[in-house]
Formats: structure tokens, C-alpha cells, sequence
């Protein structure tokens, strides 16, 4: 597209690509574990105030479908299944569902690879990055699903961990400091079904510079009874 | 003059030991929280006040006052405390630590900010993205309920308190406090009108103080250590200790904790291993996140990293996000990619920042190709003219600030690409696209 | 009170105002998209930017409250370049194909362009195209007109009760729909056209018809519920082109009623009785005005004035009545009804078969108790009324009757009659109320114990202090607009010795000929074989197939007559196009009528018709206002008998296909197939 736009933007959730052609399934009930989520969750409101648990419920949808189909999306069904448990009207759950970019209004694969392609991971190599989801994943761009339903490829927006770019998220984990052949390594190991763990894919220490924290060495420990507080001195 | 390790709050940065309430203790993280909650409400602000403290979200404005603004007194309603954990400004990833590696210097923070607030509830708005941190934090909440930090008669203060964690879905827009508040309530993002203000009507129609994670985290230490200690940090009206995120070319990206006003050239050298092929290799830098606007490196070799300094040079500190750009590096492209990231982001309530994100960013693609008139350049700077200060919330000038910068300080760039573009394809008037009818 | 000063005048507006509020008490106009007084304010449109002293950017004077001292300026270079940014705004992303958009020439966005626009656009990026959508018969959607204002989301939330339609999607892609595909459910849903700013909701059936400019523009009544909203009838030559409504807070605000609104329009020219008709040798021939009033006259020869009688319909325009009724009186009959569906209405008293409360009122109301109605159906227009007080809180609602959907929170008190003895707790609701109120529905009556519900009713509201000096919170609810001005001129069995007969005593070959003025609403095959009818009225529907004789008349939007709404207020509706050929005002065809049958009237202008109505009621002397009645007389309609338990019926679910104009009209069969698909009414429904 001449103007940069890529398949991901923009089509996040339209109407007609939410229910065209995908077969959006034709009910959905909760099922135990979510059932069980809902009511922990539901308790963190205030009486009357229980819509506030929308995007939480919507995440159990999610959730849920990933269990049962292997695909994490929020069918149109799921939508009026969180609304009629909020007491929402229908429409404001679709709103909701649409507004927010984690809901996927449409079928993904296995393993949703989220590349960030905003300007510090950009400025570090994220071209390499999505050049690697490509070739390892077979995708041919952002929006595209392998035709073994194995992988999503979706550019995201910056996911805050700017100092560790650039990264992908792998539905739920973040995989970080990549560069085209540890992205590799990343995707063929999910091909062959291992999550590495997340995180730094160099062994790098967290957000602490490369080679190990040049600040806090030595952290200062209190002997919590002895230690001089604010509160106590007063007593 | 750097700070010393002493002086650090954020003394589990990097993770390197476990973020438990064991290990906090260790810390010192809850070390007489119920005396500090003695000391009463007023004491609290007023050392809050004395701190300096302004808030780490990037606005800046001075916590104390902020705290002051809630009710004394409830009419009937509640309070509450909303910790706005939705970072998502490009360029930031410091709450990130915070949330995953020392989620209790939070967790205290809530309760005594809370009981500052006359609140009773807390709820930790946590980006959708953050899942691993969200769970962290959640298993630091549970604990210190276990421990009887939280609950009723919190960390034996007499303050009943409870804390809840709330996950966002992937709305940068959800980091502006009421559509954070719209948000946590179960509606679309979507900035409130103001007035009236959070402070008088906010979470579910109550009174409500949204602050940033940061801010929130260092009101223990500050009350601890008290607030001249605190303000001792950085210079006047810009006192403490920030958590700075240096990235980009760099050659040890890092987050790390220092004093407030610490030269810009010696926070990238001394702590993430200087500009990759050295200073002199530097083209600019973004200071505070993508919203604030790139200093060209003439600006960079002596600027200081506060509030006042950046604003001097009509960036800001932000959230101390600091971006940097070697020479290598196409700023038009990085510019493009915020224009591109803004209207992603745009919630599409107010029409100059629906409509205006998407020309900008269809301009800045042109731009980054050169496929443009030069007097499109003016055209540019005037459609962002337009977008800022005519919406609801302050993301449409975020979002065209960085095009803004941009233009200031490379404007000959821009025409150069231009007249490159066209010595490329020869006669200009069949490269501009047809007027959209 | 704040004292503000607009662009050096200085106005007082109260607090909590508006700076717009503040703005056109000083008589600045401010340009808005978003804005509009009725709904909730959402300040997104920016185009109603201000400059305010002392505050360093623009406001949108929409949602920013007034305080006093303020000093605001609407012409400044701030507000002005705010608006001009705002208007290239709009534009860039807007198809600007006004030459084929319905709203040109009354379109709010080519308005402002015009005033705030360029001569050319800056924009030379592609533009955005939004996805059609469907949102049933009656609004036709062009979105990628839109500009994203989300009124008609706060129509339809808010006024109408239907949180239907959303903004899914964000950013520049947010669009306004139903996200999945479905039609409106509301009966209010014209009024999105009206709210709408641009051409991106505009009129289905209206589409592509004409200009604005080239219509002739009539004010006038709806009758054809018995709300009575104002309505402009806009007509081309001899065609009705559309219905809008006029404000009129004291009756519609600004909202009109889907069958008020769209059913005139296509039903004028179908079916249409526009000649009279004679029955020949059993079968109906046309006939010359002369030929049927002799028709007429023949038959009556003889036949003695008790074995005469006349139905009045329920669209009928009170001058018609009064002149059918002193030609009956005339012709030695007291055999007149206007109650086609046997309601037991006890005419003697009005405040017996009025709303008393009036629509406005209902907002001062503080409980309400709906017995055996459903005014969402039967008065979509006064149910936005209660919805709008619902909405204000402190307003419980109790139902008897059908549990529909209201668009409000009810509480259900009971299926049929006996619940109005036996209320449970909403009891104690109503005698706490201050301003209690009742609405009985016209067709709580129509049952064999009906008499009995009215005397229950009423001794009920006056036992929970709905009876007081200053406050009367009785209401009967009728269902169109000439039913109660029928009633207040007595179009009734007559009483006296012997009395006169009802319809159903008229049905049951009480009489040898029935006149029927625009009546179809009852079991027209019960008519007896050798009655003589005379069918007087517009639409070939029920009656006319029956009919001896077929005068033809004039609907309501193609006379100057007068109507009283369910309220009781009198109101006059104007002519705005002529009737269609040989048809004529249906109280001149009388006057024609009474000259041949030898018992002249004594009126033959409007003015005397209209004389003679004051004369027969004094109500009609006061038009269009409506004192407000309290009541301290306190005596009963009667009791009537036993009360039944059988549940109240359902008001007919089809709300659209109502009435000889309602079925005459393909839109609102249209609507019936879409809503009704169970029912599958055919567009005939004859």
C-alpha cells in the first residue's frame, strides 16, 4: 500500500471482517475454570458497578476459545455472553470489544506473534525482526495467518520494553533483544511446540545494560529490626 | 555526582532478587508504615509537598497539591485512589520494573497515598500487555493481604484498604486519567470532558486521584527518609530521583534510576555505554517519550535531564523515555513511525485528532519518501497547528509534537528528500496524487 | 445567576449553565454538530470552540460551565481559526458529494462549510470510505457521510430507549452502527433523519425525491395517534412529500411518532377514494356528487329517524362530526357512536376520558401506575415522555397488563382488573407519591367489564391522591387523534326517552341505515344485509367494500379541521394539499348532503362550522393551549358492575400497520414484514 498502511491497522474488528469470512460459531456459554474466573473477578466492584468488569470477561472469552478451539478471539457470541451476564446492552460490549486492540474479533492461530514496530524497537532492528517472523513463520505480512493455522503475524504498538528492543510478544510473553536469527530460534521452537521461557533472548540481565547491572551492586539491606524508620522514631 | 546506591529506591530494579514480601522487607519496603499512617493526612501531604515530588506520568504536575485537591471529608461518597499503570508511551518501560521487580514498594505507596486520599479502594489500572507483571503484582497483592498489609486495619494502621488489580485491553488512550477512569468503569476509552475534574468527579462519580506507578512507589522512601531528603535530589522545582529508560543507539540500553537533572550526556555514557560509535555519532535524541519533541545533538551535549531545562528547549522531560538517534538513522522515518503509532492510537472522540492523525501520518509517509512539495512542509506544520489545543485530552498534541520537532530542527532534511525525490522521478506534478474527491 | 459577558453584552444565565447556554441568551449563534439541547452533551465535535478570558485554549462552549465574570468571545481569531481547523477537519475525510445527498440544502455541515470552510481542500491523501449499513425501512444510511457526532447513538440511548447503536471500532476507523446487522427497533427512529447533521442518515422512502427548496411547507396536527404532535407537512403541488415534526414542548418536544411520520406520505395516493360511488344492481358504479346525495336521499324516504344511525371513525376532524351530528339530530336520530371498538368511556364528564395530567406533566409527576396499555405502542412520543422522567429518577412505575418492553424499569403488578383492587406494596408507593399519577389505556375498556375498570380506576386514584385541587393525575390514553374531540361533542347514543342506539345495538339491525364517517375499525361483516351504509372517508379499506354509497373525503393533512388530542387539547390541522379529485372536506360533503336531504345546516363557511363547535362544547373556543386542571370533585364515573380478572389484552404488536392511513401505507407494511417477520403481514392487508 502506497501510504505505509499495513493490513493490521485499520482492520482491527470491522464489522464486516468480524463476522465474513470466518465462521463465527453459533453460541457460547462459560465453561467451569471461566465460570470461576468470573466470580473472582466480580468481586473487585462495587455493587451496581459490575460493567466495570467488561474487559476482564472479554478476556475470559478469549481464554476460553483458546482452550476449546485453540484460537484466543472473542466470537460475536462471547460478546453477548458478557453482556447479558453485565446487564450491558449488546452494543456496548461490541464497543468495548472493538475499541480495544487485545480482543481479537477474529480467529488467530496457535501462536499470535506480535511484532512492535514503533520507533525504539524500530531503531534497533524490528525490520528484522518481522523479515524473521516471515520467513520462519511462513506469513506474508501483518494480518496473515499460516495456512498451518500455526501462526498470526499482527504489528503492534510499543509494548513497553523499549529497552530491550527490539521484541515480539507471543500471545501472552514477551521475547526480547532479538535480532533476525534468535527470532528464528524463537519460532521454530514454537513450531515444534516449546514456549522458551520469556524475556531477554540474549541472557541479559532484565532491563539492566548488557554485561550486568553497572548500578545497584550492592542493594542495600535493612536488618528490619534494627533499621531507623520514619514511623517508628515517632513512637 | 552520580547517586549512590544508598540513595536508591528502586533498590530491585533489575530483578536480581525475588520481588516477595520477604525480600521487600529485606529492602526495607514496609518498614513502619502504620507509624508514617500516625502521623495523620496532613502531615503526609505536607511532606509530600515538601518532597518536591511532581508526577512521574508525565505531566509533572506536583503530587502534593494534586493529593490536596480531594475532599477532606466525604458527602456520602467514596474516594479512591487509581494508580494509572497503562504505560504505553513509546519510549517508557519503567513502571514495567516496578510492577514485576518491586511491586511492594507499590502496594505500600497505594495504602499510604490512599489513606492520604481518605480512600478506602485502590485500583491498579495495568496495561492489557503487561500480563506477566499484572501477575506478579497480583501475587504481591495476595501476599500482603496474607501478611495483613491490606485488608482491614491495613498493616496494623487502623486504615481499612483494599487493592485491586485492573487490566487494560490495548488503548494507548487509556493512559489520560478519565479515560483510564471511563475505562475501569467498562467503557471505550474516551477522554472525559473536564471540568468536572476527577478530584470532585471521578471513578463510578466519586472523588478520584489518578497518579502514575512511579509516583505512587516512591511515597514510602519519601516519607521515610522525609521530604527534604527527596528534594536534596536534582534542582529546584525538579528535586528526586527518576527512573530514566535509555534506549535506541545506544550502546547498553537500560533502565536505571538517578538524580533528577543529571546531565543528558552523562546519563547515555555513564550508565548505557555512550552513543554507539560515540557522541560525535549522535544525530538526536527523544527525551521523555515519543510525545516530546527530538533535541538535535547541539542541545543534547549539555542539556540537563529535568522538568525545566527540557522545557527551555520545548521538549520535556515526559516520562523520561529517552530515545536516542545516531547518525545512521532516518529521523523522518522514526517521526513517520509516531505519526503512524498517534493515529493508531487516536480514540477517535474529538474530530481534529480523528481526522488530523491520519492526514499527518499520510503526510509524514510522503515525507519519508520525499514524494512531496516542498511547501507541503508548511502544510504539515499547520495541520499540526490545528490539531493542538482543540481536543478534549492532550494525546492530539502528543501526537504532533514529534512532527513538530522534527520540522524545527530538520526541516533542510525534509527538502532535501524532496529534491532528491524529484531529481529521482523527474517532473513532480505526475508523482502528487490526485486530489481526493 | 452568573453574570457572563458574550462579545461585550452581558447576559445573567443560571449557574451550571452552558457557555453556549450564555451565548444565545446574548443572541451569538454558535455553530455545533454534536451538540443539541436534548441530549446528553458530548463536546466531540469541536466546532463550537470559544475563546474564554483567561484560559489559555480554545473551549468547546458546549460543555463548559459558566462562571460569573466570564468574559467570552465567539468572533475572536481563536474561536474563529478553532472552527475553520475543526471544519478542514470534517471535510477532509467527507465524500462532499452533496448533489446527490438528500440533506443538501438542509444540511447543517454545508451550512457551517460555508461560513467556516475553504474554497478549496489541502487535502490530496486518500479519503475514507465507510461500509454501507442496514438499519430497516425507514433510515437510510450513507456512513461515509458521517462525522462521527453520535447523536443519533444518544437518540436512540437516551430518548428512545433502544441502546441499539455504538461507535465500534476507534480512532479513524470508529463507525456508527449496530455492528451487527439489524433494523432499528423503535418507533422513534425518523427522528435520527431530523437529529442527524449531515446527509449520513437520511429518509429511505424520501430518498432522492426532491429539494428542500422546492417544497411548500404547511404546519399542522398529527392525528394519527392521539398525542397530536405538531407536525410541517412538505408538499410539491398536489403531493405530500414528507411529515416532519415541530417543536412543541408541551405536547411532542421535537420528536414525531414513525407512523405520523412516514405513513401519510406514501398512503396518499393508495387506495384513495377520490369519486363517489353508487351500488348498482349489487355492484359499486362511480358516480356524480348529485347521483349518490340522491342515492341517499332515496333511501331515506320513509325510513323514520330512529332506524338512522352514524359511527364516527377515529381520525375524524371535529367540524365533520358537529355537522353529522345536527344532521342526525335533524333527521330525528340519536343513534350515534364514536367508539368503534365498544369501549365503555363514560362521556359525561371530561376528565373522565382525558389525560388529565398532560404529556408535560407527566415529567412533574413523582409514581405512575400504567393499567392495561402499552404507550409505546399506542403513543410513542408521551412514552418518551415517561422515559425521560423515568430517567431523572425517584419515579417508580407500576404495570398492569401485558409485561412489554417500555424502554424503562417497571414494576409488574398483575395481569388483568383485579390487580387494581390489590396493588401490593406500590400502594404505599402511591399514597407516599405527591404528584401520583394513572394511565388507563383506551382499550382497558373495550371488554365486557370495562365499565366496571373505569369506576375501579378512578375510585383507585382518588383514594391514592391523584384527585386534588391543582393536581389530576387520572389519564385515559386514547389511540388517535379524533377520538377524544368526538367525544366532546357527543357523538354518543343520545340520551332522552328511548334513548339512542349504540353500535352494537346498530349492528344488531337496529338500524336501517348506518352512516359511516371514516369508521373501519370495527366487524364491518356484522353489518346486517339489508342495512344501507353510507361509507363517508379517504381510504378504500374495510367499510368502503360495503358500502351503498361512497362519499369521498379528505385525510387530515387535506382540510383545515380541528382535532382534540388525548390530552384534550384542541388543536388545528391546515390543509396542505387539496383532496385527489373528486373528494372534498368531509364537513362540506355534509353540508352538501343536509341541502338535499331537505334539513339545510345552518352553517356554510369554516368560521360558522367553527362557531357552531364553541357553540356545542366552549373547549373548542381555547385552541392549542390547555389549562392545567386540577380536581376537587371527586364523583365517580360509576361503578359499572363486576370486575373480570381476565388479563388486559396486549396492544396489537404491530404498530405500524394501524388504521386506514396505516395500511394504506406500503413503508409501514415494509416495516411490519421487517419487525413482524412471524406475523408476515402481506402489503395488501386488505
Amino acid at each position: 500500500m502506497s501510504n505505509g498502511e499495513t493490513a493490521a491497522h485499520g482492520e482491527h474488528g470491522a464489522p464486516g471482517d468480524a463476522h465474513g469470512a470466518h465462521a463465527e460459531p453459533a453460541s457460547f456459554s462459560f465453561d467451569e475454570a471461566s465460570e470461576a474466573q468470573i466470580a473472582t473477578i466480580l468481586k473487585r466492584y462495587p455493587a451496581g458497578k459490575q460493567a466495570s468488569a467488561v474487559i476482564p470477561l472479554l478476556y475470559v472469552v478469549q481464554k476460553q476459545m483458546g482452550r476449546q478451539t485453540g484460537s484466543t478471539w472473542v466470537p460475536r457470541v462471547g460478546m453477548d455472553a458478557v453482556a447479558e451476564r453485565l446487564g450491558m446492552a449488546p452494543i456496548r460490549v461490541y464497543e468495548v470489544a472493538t475499541f480495544y486492540f487485545m480482543f481479537n474479533t477474529k480467529p488467530v492461530g496457535r501462536y499470535h506473534l506480535q511484532v512492535c514496530g514503533t520507533t525504539p524497537c524500530w531503531l534497533r532492528g524490528s525490520d528484522e525482526v518481522l523479515r524473521a517472523c516471515k520467513d520462519a513463520g511462513k506469513l506474508k505480512g501483518y494480518g496473515d495467518t499460516s495456512e498451518d493455522e500455526l501462526f498470526t503475524l499482527s504489528e503492534v504498538e510499543c509494548m513497553g520494553a523499549c529497552v530491550n528492543a527490539p521484541m515480539i510478544a507471543v500471545d501472552d510473553d514477551y521475547y526480547e533483544d532479538l535480532d533476525y536469527d534468535r527470532t528464528v530460534r524463537l519460532i521454530e521452537s514454537l513450531r515444534r511446540g516449546v514456549r522458551p521461557p520469556p524475556g531477554s533472548t540474549t541472557g541479559r540481565q532484565t532491563s539492566a545494560p548488557e554485561g550486568g547491572p553497572l548500578v545497584l551492586t550492592e542493594i542495600p539491606h535493612y536488618d528490619v529490626a534494627a533499621a531507623p524508620a520514619a514511623g517508628k522514631a515517632e513512637e | 555526582m552520580a547517586l549512590s546506591d544508598k540513595d536508591r529506591i528502586f533498590t530491585n530494579l533489575y530483578g536480581v532478587e525475588p520481588w516477595n514480601l520477604q525480600a521487600a522487607r529485606r529492602r526495607g519496603n514496609w518498614d513502619g508504615t502504620a507509624g508514617i499512617i500516625g502521623k495523620g493526612r496532613d502531615w503526609i501531604i505536607e511532606e509530600m509537598k515538601a518532597s518536591g515530588l511532581r508526577g512521574r506520568g508525565g505531566a509533572g504536575f506536583p503530587t502534593g497539591m494534586k493529593w490536596s485537591f480531594m475532599p477532606k471529608t466525604s458527602d456520602g461518597r467514596p474516594s479512591y485512589l487509581v494508580i494509572n499503570s497503562d504505560e504505553s508511551e513509546p519510549g517508557t518501560c519503567k513502571d514495567r520494573d516496578i510492577l514485576r521487580h518491586d511491586p511492594h514498594t507499590l502496594i505500600e505507596g497505594a495504602l499510604i497515598a490512599s489513606f492520604a486520599m481518605n480512600a478506602h479502594a485502590c485500583y491498579i489500572y495495568v496495561r492489557g500487555e503487561y500480563y506477566n507483571e499484572a501477575a506478579v503484582l497480583q501475587a504481591a497483592i495476595d501476599e500482603a493481604y496474607e501478611a495483613g498489609l491490606l485488608g482491614a486495619n491495613a498493616a496494623g494502621s487502623g486504615w481499612d484498604f483494599d487493592l485491586y488489580v485492573h487490566r487494560g485491553a490495548g488503548a494507548y488512550i487509556c493512559g489520560e486519567e478519565t479515560a483510564l477512569i471511563e475505562s475501569l468503569e467498562g467503557k471505550k476509552g474516551m477522554p472525559r470532558l473536564k471540568p468536572p475534574f476527577p478530584a470532585a468527579v471521578g471513578l463510578y462519580g466519586c472523588p478520584t486521584t489518578v497518579n502514575n506507578v512511579e509516583t505512587i512507589a516512591v511515597v514510602p522512601t519519601i516519607l521515610r527518609r522525609g521530604g527534604a531528603w527527596f528534594a536534596g535530589f536534582g534542582r529546584p522545582k525538579n528535586s528526586g530521583t527518576k527512573i530514566f529508560c535509555i534506549q535506541g543507539h545506544v550502546n547498553k540500553p537500560c533502565n536505571v534510576e538517578e538524580e533528577m537533572s543529571i546531565p543528558m550526556r552523562e546519563l547515555i555514557e555513564r550508565h548505557a555505554g555512550g552513543v554507539r560509535g560515540g557522541w560525535d555519532n549522535l544525530l538526536c535524541v527523544i527525551p521523555g517519550g515519543s510525545s516530546t519533541p527530538l533535541l538535535p545533538k547541539s542541545v543534547c551535549d549539555d542539556v540537563l535531564m529535568d522538568f525545566d531545562a527540557l522545557r527551555e528547549h520545548k521538549s520535556g522531560l515526559g516520562t523520561a523515555g529517552v530515545i536516542v538517534m545516531d547518525k545512521s538513522t532516518d529521523v523522518i522515518k522514526a517521526i513517520a513511525r509516531l505519526a503512524q503509532f498517534y493515529k493508531h492510537e487516536s480514540c477517535g472522540q474529538c474530530t481534529p485528532c480523528r481526522e488530523g492523525m491520519g492526514w499527518q501520518k499520510r503526510m509524514m509517509d510522503r515525507m519519508v519518501e520525499g514524494r512531496a512539495e516542498i511547501e507541503e512542509i508548511d502544510l504539515l506544520e499547520s495541520i499540526t497547528r490545528r490539531i493542538e489545543g482543540h481536543t478534549i485530552c492532550a494525546l492530539a498534541d502528543g501526537g504532533v509534537w514529534p512532527v513538530q520537532g522534527l520540522i524545527r530542527h530538520f526541516r533542510p532534511l525534509m527538502e532535501e528528500r524532496i529534491a532528491q525525490y524529484k531529481q529521482r522521478h523527474g517532473d513532480p506534478e505526475k508523482t502528487l496524487p490526485m486530489a481526493a474527491e | 445567576m452568573a453574570k457572563v459577558t458574550v462579545d461585550g453584552i452581558e447576559v445573567e444565565v443560571p449557574n451550571g449553565s452552558s457557555v453556549i447556554q450564555a451565548c444565545e441568551a446574548a443572541g451569538k449563534e454558535i455553530p455545533r454538530f454534536c451538540y443539541h439541547e436534548r441530549l446528553s452533551v458530548a463536546g466531540n465535535c469541536r466546532m463550537c470552540l470559544v475563546e474564554v478570558e483567561k484560559v489559555p485554549k480554545p473551549v468547546s462552549s458546549c460543555s463548559y460551565p459558566v462562571a460569573d465574570g466570564m468574559v467570552v468571545k465567539t468572533d475572536s481569531p481563536m474561536a474563529r481559526n478553532g472552527r475553520r481547523g475543526v471544519m478542514e477537519f470534517l471535510l477532509i475525510n467527507h465524500p462532499l458529494d452533496c448533489p446527490i445527498c438528500d440533506q443538501g440544502g438542509e444540511c447543517d455541515l454545508q451550512d457551517e462549510a460555508v461560513a467556516y470552510g475553504a474554497d478549496h481542500s489541502r487535502y490530496m491523501e486518500e479519503k475514507r470510505a465507510v461500509k454501507e449499513k442496514h438499519w430497516g425501512p425507514l433510515v437510510k444510511t450513507v456512513m461515509t457521510r458521517c462525522i462521527q457526532c453520535t447523536r443519533c447513538i444518544r437518540f436512540a440511548t437516551e430518548i428512545a430507549g433502544v441502546p441499539e447503536l455504538g461507535a465500534t471500532n476507534r480512532g479513524e476507523n470508529m463507525e456508527v452502527g449496530t455492528y451487527v446487522e439489524k433494523a432499528l427497533t423503535t418507533e422513534l427512529s425518523g427522528n435520527l433523519i431530523d437529529l442527524c447533521p449531515v446527509g449520513a442518515l437520511t429518509s429511505r422512502p424520501y430518498a432522492f425525491v426532491t429539494r428542500p427548496w422546492e417544497l411548500r411547507k404547511t404546519d399542522s396536527v398529527d392525528v394519527l395517534d392521539a398525542v397530536g404532535a405538531s407536525i410541517r407537512v412538505d408538499a410539491r403541488g398536489p403531493e405530500i412529500l414528507r411529515v416532519l415534526p415541530r417543536t412543541n414542548e408541551a405536547v411532542n418536544e421535537e420528536w414525531l411518532a414513525d407512523r405520523s411520520r412516514f405513513a401519510p406520505v406514501d398512503a396518499q395516493k393508495r387506495r384513495r377514494l377520490d369519486r363517489p360511488w353508487v351500488k348498482r344492481d349489487g355492484a359499486l358504479k362511480q358516480a356524480e356528487w348529485v347521483d349518490a346525495f340522491k342515492a341517499i336521499a332515496d333511501r331515506l324516504k320513509g325510513v323514520s329517524g330512529e332506524r338512522i344511525g352514524a359511527v364516527a371513525g377515529d381520525l375524524v376532524d371535529a367540524e365533520s362530526v358537529v355537522a353529522l351530528k345536527d344532521l342526525m339530530t335533524a333527521l330525528g336520530s340519536a343513534n350515534l357512536d364514536c367508539r368503534q371498538d365498544g369501549a365503555a368511556i363514560n362521556p359525561v364528564r371530561r376528565e373522565f376520558y382525558t389525560f388529565n395530567t398532560t404529556i408535560a406533566g407527566i415529567e412533574e409527576a413523582d409514581a405512575l401506575l400504567i393499567i392495561g396499555s402499552n404507550p409505546r405502542l399506542e403513543a410513542p412520543v408521551l412514552n418518551a415522555r415517561i422515559r425521560k422522567r423515568s430517567l431523572l429518577g425517584k419515579f417508580p412505575i407500576g404495570v398492569i397488563g401485558e409485561k412489554a418492553d417500555l424502554t424503562y424499569g417497571y414494576t409488574h403488578l398483575g395481569d388483568g382488573p383485579g390487580a387494581i383492587g390489590n396493588l401490593g406494596d406500590f400502594a404505599e408507593v402511591l399514597s407516599k407519591a405527591e404528584r401520583p399519577m394513572l394511565i388507563l389505556g383506551r382499550g382497558a375498556l373495550a371488554r365486557p367489564d370495562g365499565a366496571a375498570i373505569l369506576g375501579a380506576t378512578w375510585r383507585l386514584a382518588e383514594s391514592s391522591g391523584m384527585l386534588e385541587e391543582g393536581w389530576n393525575g387520572f389519564n385515559l390514553l386514547h389511540r388517535f387523534g379524533g377520538q377524544v374531540g368526538a367525544l366532546d361533542l357527543g357523538f354518543v347514543p343520545g340520551a332522552g326517552p328511548g334513548g339512542g342506539k349504540d353500535l352494537a345495538d346498530m349492528l344488531d339491525g337496529g338500524v336501517d341505515v348506518l352512516w359511516l364517517l371514516g369508521a373501519d375499525e370495527f366487524d364491518v361483516s356484522r353489518i346486517p344485509a339489508g342495512t344501507f351504509v353510507i361509507y363517508q372517508g379517504h381510504h378504500g379499506d374495510r367499510a368502503a367494500a360495503r358500502a351503498d354509497v361512497i362519499l369521498p373525503g379528505a385525510t387530515y393533512l387535506e382540510k383545515d379541521a380541528t382535532y382534540v388530542n388525548t390530552e384534550g387539547r384542541v388543536q388545528r390541522g391546515r390543509l396542505a394539499v387539496h383532496p385527489p379529485g373528486e373528494a372534498r372536506e368531509d364537513w362540506r360533503i355534509i353540508r352538501a348532503a343536509s341541502e338535499l336531504l331537505g334539513h339545510k345546516l345552518s352553517y356554510d363557511d369554516l368560521a360558522g362550522v367553527r362557531r357552531r363547535l364553541a357553540a356545542v362544547n366552549p373547549v373548542f373556543g381555547t385552541v392549542a393551549t390547555l389549562a392545567r386542571r386540577g380536581w376537587a370533585d371527586t364523583a365517580a364515573p360509576g361503578n359499572g358492575g363486576a370486575l373480570d380478572d381476565t388479563p388486559f389484552a396486549p396492544t396489537p404488536a404491530n404498530y405500524w400497520q394501524v388504521g386506514t392511513i396505516g395500511r394504506a401505507s406500503p413503508t409501514m407494511a415494509e416495516c411490519a414484514a421487517t419487525y413482524l417477520p412471524a406475523a408476515a403481514p402481506s402489503l395488501a392487508a386488505e
